[in-house]
């Protein structure tokens, strides 16, 4: 029995037009194989798999294709019969396990509701099967979650839920739309195990929906790579994963970070072209560097340079590409040991945050976020903080900047000691000290114009003497972090994400800070723009000698751009040392099930 | 002069709240992110029909926010002598309908009074019959042309109505091709039926009471036509007149949060534990008794109704406050952990303008929602509160008194109802309009719950 | 759980004290008792010694906060302030202006106000929540277009005008039942029905749309489509799902307004002339008996203050993620 999905058309009303969210795509899922389709944001994978579980949003509608389960034509089912599909023949999965259950109903009972639903079983029996898989799923204590409500979950253990739910009637085809994303890297190791395990168990089929290569390379057989609504090139994982035959998909591989690149990462420049309009050439084609004149007259279809292996390209019909280059991790040479002064020293920094209860609002115990950091960091580096959610990386980076007052410990910046300092003492140091958030969206204000963000931050500072002296400094500093002059007289909402970053970038670095802050810089962009702006961020430390206090979640990013890495783990740092030491020959624990952890490429 | 201008407080506000829409609304222009929201205000049908319907309620409001004291004559010196009497433009233009006063009740369009009475037919003998009108229906030689008199001149009206209308839809065209996003024809539509409907009443009107007179003889279609002042007045100085201290005290509490927090929320929760009706009717009593033991304050009758029509706005204000003040601090507690918020932190930047720059333009759409959705439940509230008694002053003519004045001859036979029905209209078409596009300002705003839009 | 409780008492304590602030400084400082009296008197008979007269009869003739002339604790407890305004904690309203004591008014007034509001409560919920769920079952469709419309509709009607129409239609045209009055006992019905229904019909638009926003609002939730990649029927999504968790905003919200079921309907009580505390409230208004006023304006505080305890409470109810916290 196999899923098979053909020309299938799926459109989006927006005001801005009918967006072409899906534009005729074919693929087949085989009976007990993990298909993978990758592709970045807005690529319309998750339409995809929306439209084949007919559960679009009231916007979205499918234009055509046909979409079959064995001799099944989903497309064409009533309603009432695609609901007898639904969970039971063809379940599905969500990225966010924090919403995607029901918050006032107890775990068991939203199992139970679909066993009820598709087997007629009483509330005992159907209380057996979900205890039994809730066992399967790797929950230990099933007795007791089955009574608990979604919130008293971690969310790894609500994801193993939303699974043994999915799970409950054996269907034979499995989606799961970005099932780790949200969860920590050791968490989504275990996660991709236990799918991995549960589908050779049971021999169902897995579309796995994924913007992430290396959780492709972990547990797909077959990958499919989807850009601005279409299929650009489908084939097995190993072929695809040695020789990957789409332009595109190079640039994929070229732009992620990692041990074995030291240089420029590859970029891919421009846009994702808007879905509004129709194509009649090739999508790639305005980002393509192998791009020729037919690629702008005629819209490429599937070709077969090998068999099994399919990619939309002109280039194919001159047979395969060359297998991609695999670097091996370049060790950092000694001669890179810095001799520069100490910037900033922290010790034994401590940020505590009170719990108060009882009557009279008592303070009885402190959540501990930071607890006992000492690091330093010198001028022109890159210290690296790695950590998992709730590591307490943030609220360090933050009580580094006294953006959030620390409990206890000194932070000394410049030789001064900064910590403890009242606002007016610690304004003539702002300059030197900057931070770059995670969230594009969040960082800008939108009501305020481009120059308008820049300036702030000098006005404040008294950087230049007068406005007209500034905007001629931003002018050049927006070439700097490659951004056009007229920039300026825009509002954020006309950039899209990695531009955004780039705007922030530069209202940091407008002030000439000695040291930036980067709090998760790129874990909210697509991997083509982070690789943009990991090179800018490198090449602006190689003229500015900005150092860098890089906090983050991707090992790859570590490995990529930092010269130092520390561990942190409940508010503690765990392990500390150079990059190569730490990342090629770990000492403690964590930090060695964390690399263990983190799916690979290569 | 013929005339002295007299400014009220009210017309002061009014002309003053005239103008900050002007300037804010140049302000929009100029900023398309600002534009924007109300791009898609205005992009929805109902939102157009109903901004045409208000504008002509606040055409009528404006009309009659310009007070003048006519010249009655010269004084001995040469001094020019002013009425006591302040009247405002509206009344000039609407003067024939202000000074026909017949002795009582009449029905619509009637030509005789509501009650029999004693009158001296043409034989000189008195008989008890319905007395004729001293205005309604005078121009007529013989009454059994009344029909036919009411039907010609609602034609002359409607055909002036389609003519004008026609006039209009040549606009157009034009109009589309300035904003072609904007449903011109629903506004077009809008205003033909409004021209419809007021334009065969206007002309009625120069001959007949069209809602008919009250107990005092005086026209309902007048009295319809003066509330509207009240009506919005009410329904906008309310607001505004609180919206900088409601606006201020929710973003200070949500922004600096700790004791200033607390003090702020203890204020509001204090205020809002007391039920808004008795809230307002004990403030209202113990205005009333203050302008009653200081009567040297005011010195005309129009002063004295226009500062408790003030101070009644006031008093609704500091009930309404509280709402606001909890949304904003609800938002600006959200806002504060922005990053944007953070990197102004980073850059020492003071947090006066961090709360002028950053804050307060990210919440404006808030209090923009806020102003549109209380208009029409202030409007409502207007007339509950004069039947309590704790309204406007008995002399101002408003939906409330008019209702009041009508509900108690309630019961009548024959009924007397078009008082009720001229306000029941009014109010209801106000109103409508008002929620209509209150509903299309909050989605335009707040595009958040609606439905059919991608979840993108 | 305990703790929380005792401290959302300990502040509704400090709120009735504000409360008693706001009155005590809007009642006697705003307008000096001299003021009231003569306003009570008239013009004609303002005299020195009838205001002194009036002042006495009702307990105005002391001093506001202080009083130096009486010895011991009297100089705190012969007061206005204590007198009038620290005495309504004792819940000892005094006496109203015709000189009946206003704590035996409110205790008799209060049957007939929940013979009335009970039944308005209960049907308008159920009504409005039907139809809201209606709505937002057939959402993005033209029925809801509509009922949307006729919600709107009828929130853009006063009141007054469903008080006044019902009563003319249905008492005077149709003569099916009493246009006021009301009786003790089982014959309520009688005189309750015809405001129940306007009550009802009156607060429809507004909730009914507002619980169809809520709906929508958890319709457009990730669960429910988890609900729906179950193969569940939209019949069980909607009422397994969606009206469970769209009931805590509604129920809680609701639980808000019990207490003031007792302070009885304004307008519908004095139309009607049933007597109850609405119908007290308004005359009290009407005739500026400011004693009453004000114990209804600390009734209400405590009210609500009590909606507010029962909204928390009914929050851990309902709540499973405030349950357990």
């Amino acid at each position: 029995m196999t899923l098979q999905v053909a020309d299938l058309r799926t459109v989006l009303d927006t005001p801005r037009g009918v967006v072409r969210a899906v534009d005729g795509i074919d693929f087949e899922l085989r009976k007990g194989e993990c298909f993978a389709l990758v592709g970045e944001s807005g690529s319309g994978k998750s339409m995809t798999a929306l439209s084949l579980m007919r559960l679009l949003p009231e916007a979205g509608r499918i234009a055509s294709g046909r979409v079959s389960l064995g001799d099944v034509d989903l497309l064409g089912l009533p309603e009432a019969a695609m609901r007898a599909v639904r969970g039971r023949r063809v379940a599905m999965i969500f990225q966010e396990p924090a919403t995607a259950l029901n918050p006032v109903l107890t775990c068991g009972k939203q199992i139970v509701e679909v066993i009820q639903r598709h087997m007629n079983s009483s509330f005992e029996d159907a209380k057996e099967k979900s205890l039994q898989l809730l066992r399967a799923v790797g929950i230990d204590d099933a007795e007791r979650r089955f009574d608990e409500y979604p919130f008293q979950l971690s969310g790894g253990l609500k994801q193993r839920v939303m699974i043994a739910g999915a799970l409950a009637v054996d269907p034979e085809v499995l989606i799961a739309d970005e099932p780790t994303t949200a969860l920590d890297v050791t968490i989504q190791a275990q996660i991709l195990d236990l799918l991995v395990k549960l589908q050779a168990e049971r021999g169902m089929a897995l579309l796995l929906i994924t913007h992430d290569l290396g959780v492709v390379a972990k547990v797909a057989q077959r990958v499919a790579v989807m850009y601005a609504g279409e299929i650009v090139e489908v084939a097995e994982r190993e072929a695809f994963f040695r020789a990957p035959q789409h332009p595109y998909s190079q640039k994929l591989f070229a732009a992620l970070p990692g041990a074995g690149q030291r240089g420029e990462l590859a970029v891919i420049r421009g846009q994702v072209p808007p879905l509004t309009q129709p194509f009649n050439h090739c999508r790639f084609a305005d980002r393509c560097d192998f791009v020729f004149d037919r690629c702008r007259v005629e819209a490429p279809q599937l070709l077969e340079p090998a068999r099994g292996h399919f990619a939309r390209c002109f280039l194919r019909e001159e047979g395969l590409a060359p297998p991609r280059q695999t670097l091996s991790a370049i060790t950092k040479s000694a001669s890179e040991e810095s001799r520069d002064s100490i910037l900033l020293e922290v010790k034994d920094v401590k940020v505590h945050f009170p719990i108060r209860r009882g009557v009279f609002r008592r303070t009885v115990g402190y959540v501990k976020a930071v607890d006992g950091v000492s690091l330093e960091l010198r001028a022109g580096r890159t210290l690296a903080i790695v950590g998992e959610s709730g590591s307490g990386k943030t609220t360090l980076g933050k009580g580094v900047l006294q953006l959030i007052e620390p409990t206890a410990g000194t932070v000394i910046f410049q030789e001064q000691t900064i910590s403890g300092k009242s606002r007016a003492e610690l304004r003539p140091l702002r300059g030197a000290m900057q931070i770059v958030f995670q969230d594009p969206y969040a960082s800008l204000n939108p009501r305020l114009r481009v120059s308008e963000i820049l300036l702030e931050g000098m006005r404040s500072l008294r950087i230049g003497a007068n406005d007209a002296e500034r905007i001629a400094q931003l002018g050049k500093l927006l070439t700097e972090v490659g951004l056009p002059a007229e920039t300026l007289d825009r509002y954020p909402h006309e950039f899209s994400g990695g531009q955004r970053q780039r705007i922030a970038i530069a209202r940091a670095l407008a002030v000439n800070p000695k040291l930036i802050v980067c709090d998760e810089p790129t874990s909210a962009l697509d991997v083509s723009v982070q690789a943009q702006i990991l090179n800018l961020l490198r090449s602006l430390q190689e003229r500015f000698g900005i150092a860098y206090l890089f906090i983050t979640h991707n090992i790859a990013v570590v490995d990529y751009l930092a010269h130092e890495v520390a561990v942190m783990l409940k508010g503690r740092i765990v392990e500390r040392g150079a990059v190569d030491a730490v990342l090629r020959n770990p000492q403690h624990d964590y930090t060695r099930q964390l690399l263990a952890a983190v799916p690979r490429v290569d | 002069m013929p005339f002295k201008p007299v400014l009220l407080w009210t017309d002061l506000l009014l002309w003053l709240l005239v103008a900050g829409t002007a300037i804010y609304v140049w302000y929009c222009y100029r900023r398309p992110h600002l534009a924007a929201p109300w791009g898609r205000v205005f992009q929805s049908r109902t939102a157009i029909a109903s901004t045409v319907v208000l504008a002509a309620f606040v055409g009528m409001t404006l009309a009659d926010s310009l007070h003048f004291r006519p010249r009655i004559g010269s004084g001995s010196e040469g001094a020019a002598q002013y009425s006591n009497e302040v009247l405002s433009v509206l009344d000039v233009a609407f003067a024939y309908l202000r000074e026909r006063r017949e002795r009582t009740y009449s029905a619509p369009l009637a030509t005789r009074l509501y009650a029999k009475d004693q009158i001296e037919s043409s034989t000189g003998a008195p008989t008890r019959d319905y007395p004729k009108l001293t205005y309604g229906g005078a121009h007529l030689q013989d009454e059994s042309a009344h029909g036919r008199d009411i039907a010609l001149r609602a034609g002359l009206g409607a055909s002036l109505a389609v003519a004008a209308a026609f006039l209009l839809s040549l606009l157009r065209r034009r109009l589309s091709r300035w904003r072609p996003n904007v449903p011109w024809s629903a506004g077009l539509w809008t205003f033909a039926v409004l021209l419809l409907l007021t334009v065969p009443l206007l002309v009625l009107s120069t001959g007949y009471h069209v809602f008919g007179t009250d107990k005092v003889g005086q026209d309902v279609f007048y009295q319809s036509l003066k509330s509207i002042r009240t009506a919005l007045v009410i329904a906008t100085l309310s607001t505004v007149t609180m919206l900088p201290f409601g606006v201020l005290f929710g973003i200070v509490a949500g922004y600096f949060r700790g004791w200033i927090d607390d003090v702020i929320q203890y204020l509001y929760t204090t205020l809002n534990s007391i039920p808004g009706v008795l809230l307002i009717a004990a403030a209202v009593l113990m205005m009333q008794v203050y302008i009653d033991t200081h009567p040297q304050l005011f010195p005309t009758a129009a002063d004295r109704a226009d500062v408790r029509l003030l101070l009644l706005c006031i008093i609704l204000g500091v009930t309404s406050w509280t709402g606001l003040t909890r949304l904003l601090r609800g938002e600006t507690l959200k806002l504060s952990q922005l990053e944007y918020i953070q990197a102004a932190h980073a850059f020492g930047v003071s947090s006066a303008r961090i709360l002028g720059r950053h804050i307060l333009p990210n919440v404006a759409h808030i209090v923009i929602i806020t102003l549109v959705m209380d208009f029409s439940g202030l409007v409502l509230a207007e007339a509950v509160l004069s039947y309590v008694g704790v309204g406007v002053d008995p002399a101002t003519i408003s939906f409330g008194t008019m209702i009041n004045a009508a509900r108690l001859e309630m019961g009548r036979e024959p009924i007397v109802w078009w008082s009720l029905a001229a306000a029941f209209a009014f109010m209801l078409v106000l109103v409508l309009a008002a929620n209509l596009l209150a509903d299309a300002v909050r989605d335009g705003f707040d595009p958040r719950v609606r439905v059919g839009s991608v979840p993108v | 759980m305990l703790a929380y409780i005792v401290r959302r008492v300990l502040y509704a304590i400090l709120i009735l004290i504000g409360v008693n602030l706001i009155t005590f400084v809007l009642f006697f400082f705003v307008n000096s008792p001299d003021d009231m009296a003569r306003m009570q008197l008239g013009a004609k008979y303002v005299t020195p010694d009838a205001l002194q007269k009036w002042k006495a009869d009702h307990g105005y003739d002391k001093p506001l906060l202080w009083n130096s002339k009486a010895s011991g604790p009297g100089k705190a407890t012969e007061t206005i302030f204590y007198e009038k305004s620290l005495r309504l904690f004792a819940f000892d309203f005094g006496a109203a202006e015709d000189g009946r004591n206003i704590g035996n008014e409110i205790r008799t007034r209060m049957g007939p106000s929940l013979a009335l509001q009970i039944p308005v409560f209960v049907v308008a919920l159920c009504v409005n929540i039907t139809f809201a769920l209606f709505l937002a079952f057939f959402r993005a469709t033209y029925l809801d277009f509509w009922g949307v419309v006729l919600c709107v509709a009828m929130m853009s009607i006063s009141t007054l005008f469903y008080i006044i129409g019902g009563q003319y239609l249905i008492s005077k045209v149709w003569h099916l039942f009493p246009i006021s009055g009301y009786a003790g006992g089982l014959d309520a019905w009688r005189f309750v029905l015809l405001p129940v229904i306007i009550g009802v019909v009156s607060s429809f638009g507004s909730s009914a749309r507002l619980y169809r926003t809520l709906f929508l609002e958890e319709y457009s939730k990730d669960y429910v489509r988890t609900a729906r990649a179950k193969g569940l029927a939209e019949r069980v999504v909607m009422f397994r799902h969606v009206l469970q968790n769209a009931m805590i905003p509604i129920l809680t919200g609701v639980v808000a307004a019990i207490p003031f079921l007792f302070m009885g309907a304004l307008l519908s009580e004095s139309f009607f002339g049933i007597p109850g505390l609405g119908s007290y409230t308004i005359d009290a208004i009407q005739a500026q008996d400011f004693a009453v006023v004000r114990s209804m304006v600390f009734l209400g505080a405590v009210l609500y203050i009590i909606g507010l305890l029962l909204t928390d409470i009914s929050y851990t109810l309902v709540d499973p993620r405030v349950r357990f916290d």
